[in-house]
């Protein structure tokens, strides 16, 4: 097997990322809940405190307000911090830290002093874990100005957007879905970066383009498959930037096709699939054949029950149908 | 022990036993994958939630956390409804929408848990709050872990609390763990109840598997509370006999629990309900045959439950939006 073929899964990926990225440069170090046992991030984590030491590898109290701010402070000086959140639920009390402070300090200070942080927040929805520890919050991350917002969907992309996040001088927000963490894919084993803010197309197809992100890719290219049989030929983009995005490949294929599907594990009212509506209305308006269709979340918390769960997740289906209704209508 | 009526000291027992045998009657449905929801079970904690209850009344308010069954049993919910909740049932204390860590009967002064880890503290603060601009002696409890001491709102909520001498009494349950982390490894002073100090709480640590000692102290907690001189710290010592979620701690297969086994067997040795039991019966407060006519109630109880949570029917696809708003 060549070096560039070796799989590895999702998880593992960050993880070398973590491994690769410390040990090349001396300022990055990881701090949160969970980073010293698979307890909370899984393998994310493996090997790192015992390579790097516990003052590069900070296991933390459930502090997440203190502990986010003093990564952010420490990148101020000098650092660049990574902070776990191990679910995005428990990142809600450090969104002062975040939103007020580290998206705003550049410019708000005229550009004098840059915060190279990666908020790295995972999603661990279903599992009858109900409203508070399920949440997709990427879009509340998104509308904030001075914020990169990052969600891999592939192991490839887990390493490279990493890499990358940690590299920028600027605040970013990595999310990445426990859903994904077992999945294998193609990783290089050197260091490689993604780009922030360039979309990937999965599929080529010219009927339509569906626009997909993190787990939910799964699901679209299922969809896109399962709509071949049908002679509906799909274009799935994995956005994996949610900021900034990359128009120019959606608008692209949009041209190309007429119709626009989006897929995003978030709720639908202000989503990111109203987002990328908006501009393609705004940029393409002459080449649309059809409505959007939007696949995301109902409006309401996730259930506990597994009766409703199985109602409020998006899947496969409801993707094949919403594309579907587009084409035939 | 002679100073309380047989009555009470029955119910008590009842109470804890209750909360126990519902407890380890969820192990095998979650082993078995009837139970899919996360579940934090607080078997060897039950002394805490008996004790504080027992000095409260149906107006008084609790807010529990991730670990809150026994606070709804204690508090007064039904344990039928509180399986139902666990297998995501209709029929459920929070009609299937929340599971194990959304327990709620507002009739009984039960108003709610959640696991976001201090998260309800000012939520019981506001309780309290409400009972002070009304003037009414409702006293508002906040149960929460170890863990919970490291986030900064329970600081906030102490102060608050102290400047307008709310009624609301801060249970701490100090299991030694917040998941993963022993609490020296959060903390560089291990005794919690100091913490109330700076705010001039008056607080006290107590022995949280002698369900007397809890009910005694909680009961002059309240006392204060109901006079206006609120509010009031409680550290109760206590530990789980079970995994921090589910019935044991394997964490992916890999490690067993994270816990000295001396430990685990010394906590074992002071298992509050049995301990209770013993008490009560050598002090002539029940003989064995109460004790045997009690487990088997509770044992017919817990039964029906699962079969009523069983046979009760999930909800109903039209309802998936129905609670969002009122
Ligand atoms: C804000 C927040 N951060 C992290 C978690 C993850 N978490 C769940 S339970 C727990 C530990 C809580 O420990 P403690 O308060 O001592 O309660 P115990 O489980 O010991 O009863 C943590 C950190 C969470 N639920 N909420
Ligand atoms: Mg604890």
């Amino acid at each position: 097997m060549s070096l560039n073929n070796r799989k590895l899964q999702y998880s593992l990926a960050a993880n070398e990322a973590f491994h690769q990225m410390m040990e090349e440069d001396e300022s990055v170090f990881l701090i949160g809940q969970g980073v010293k046992s698979p307890w909370y991030v899984g393998n994310t984590a493996r090997g790192l405190l015992e390579r790097f030491g516990p003052d590069r590898v900070i296991d933390t109290p459930v502090s997440e307000n203190a502990v986010t701010g003093a990564a952010v402070g420490a990148a101020m000086a000098g650092m660049r911090s990574v902070v776990v959140h191990p679910r995005m639920d428990f990142m809600m009390y450090a969104l002062d830290p975040i939103i007020n402070q580290a998206a705003n300090w550049y410019y708000m200070n005229g550009g004098k002093l840059s915060v190279p942080i990666v908020f790295w927040g995972i999603i661990n929805r279903g599992g009858e874990q109900a409203a508070q520890h399920s949440q997709a919050l990427h879009v509340i991350l998104g509308h904030i100005p001075g914020l990169k917002v990052v969600m891999p969907s592939t192991p490839y992309d887990a390493k490279g957007l990493m890499i990358s996040a940690i590299k920028d001088d600027n605040p970013v927000v990595y999310i990445d879905d426990r859903w994904l963490h077992g999945d294998e894919g193609i990783v290089p084993e050197e260091i490689y970066e993604v780009p922030i803010g360039k979309a990937a197309i999965r599929k080529k197809g010219d009927d339509v383009t569906l626009v997909a992100i993190s787990f939910i890719m799964r699901y679209a290219l299922e969809a896109a498959t399962e709509l071949a049989k049908e002679n509906i030929k799909v274009e799935v983009i994995d956005l994996r930037t949610i900021k900034p995005l990359d128009k120019d490949l959606v608008l692209e294929s949009v041209k190309k096709t007429g119709r626009l599907a989006v897929a995003d594990p978030g709720w639908k009212t202000y989503g990111m699939a109203a987002e990328i509506s908006a501009f393609v209305f705004e940029e393409a308006f002459d080449s649309l054949k059809a409505p959007f269709v939007r696949v995301t979340l109902p409006d309401l918390p996730a259930p506990a029950s597994s009766a409703l769960e199985k109602l409020y997740y998006p899947t496969t289906k409801d993707i094949v149908q919403a594309i579907r209704g587009m084409v035939n209508r | 022990m002679k100073k309380y009526s047989k009555a009470f000291l029955r119910q008590l027992y009842r109470t804890m036993l209750r909360i126990r045998v519902c407890e380890e009657s969820l192990v095998a449905p979650i082993l078995n994958g009837d139970v899919r929801c996360p579940v934090h079970l607080c078997s060897g904690e039950e002394a805490v939630a008996a004790g504080v209850c027992a000095a409260l009344d149906d107006t008084d308010c609790v807010f529990g956390n991730h670990r809150s069954h026994g606070h709804f049993v204690a508090k007064g919910g039904r344990i039928d409804a509180l399986v139902a909740e666990i297998y995501g049932k209709e029929t459920g204390c929070s009609r299937g929408r929340g599971g194990s860590m959304h327990l709620i009967d507002p009739e009984k002064g039960m108003m709610g848990a959640a696991p976001i880890v201090a998260g309800t503290i000012s939520l019981a603060v506001g309780a309290a709050l409400a009972s002070h601009i009304r003037r009414e002696k409702r006293v508002s409890v906040s149960f929460f872990g170890d863990g919970a001491t490291n986030e900064g709102v329970l600081f906030e909520c102490m102060n608050l609390a102290a400047l307008k001498k709310l009624p609301i009494i801060f249970v701490c349950e100090n299991n030694f763990y917040a998941t993963h982390m022993p609490v020296a490894e959060c903390r560089p002073d291990c005794d919690i109840a100091d913490i109330a100090k700076p705010f001039n709480i008056p607080n006290v640590r107590v022995d949280g598997n002698n369900v007397l000692e809890v009910f005694e102290t909680a009961k002059e907690a309240v006392a204060a509370c109901r006079d206006g001189s609120g509010p009031f710290f409680i550290e109760a010592m206590t530990y789980r006999l079970r995994g921090h979620v589910g019935p044991d701690d394997k964490i992916q297969g890999a490690h067993t629990d994270i816990r000295p086994q001396e430990e685990i067997d010394m906590w074992k040795k002071k298992d509050p309900v049995i301990n209770f039991e013993r008490c009560l019966l050598d002090d002539g407060m029940l003989n064995e045959s109460d004790v045997s006519a009690i487990k088997k109630e509770i044992d017919q109880e817990v039964r029906e439950a699962h079969v009523f949570a069983n046979n009760s029917p999930y909800p109903a696809e039209s309802e998936l939006s129905v609670y969002v708003f009122k």
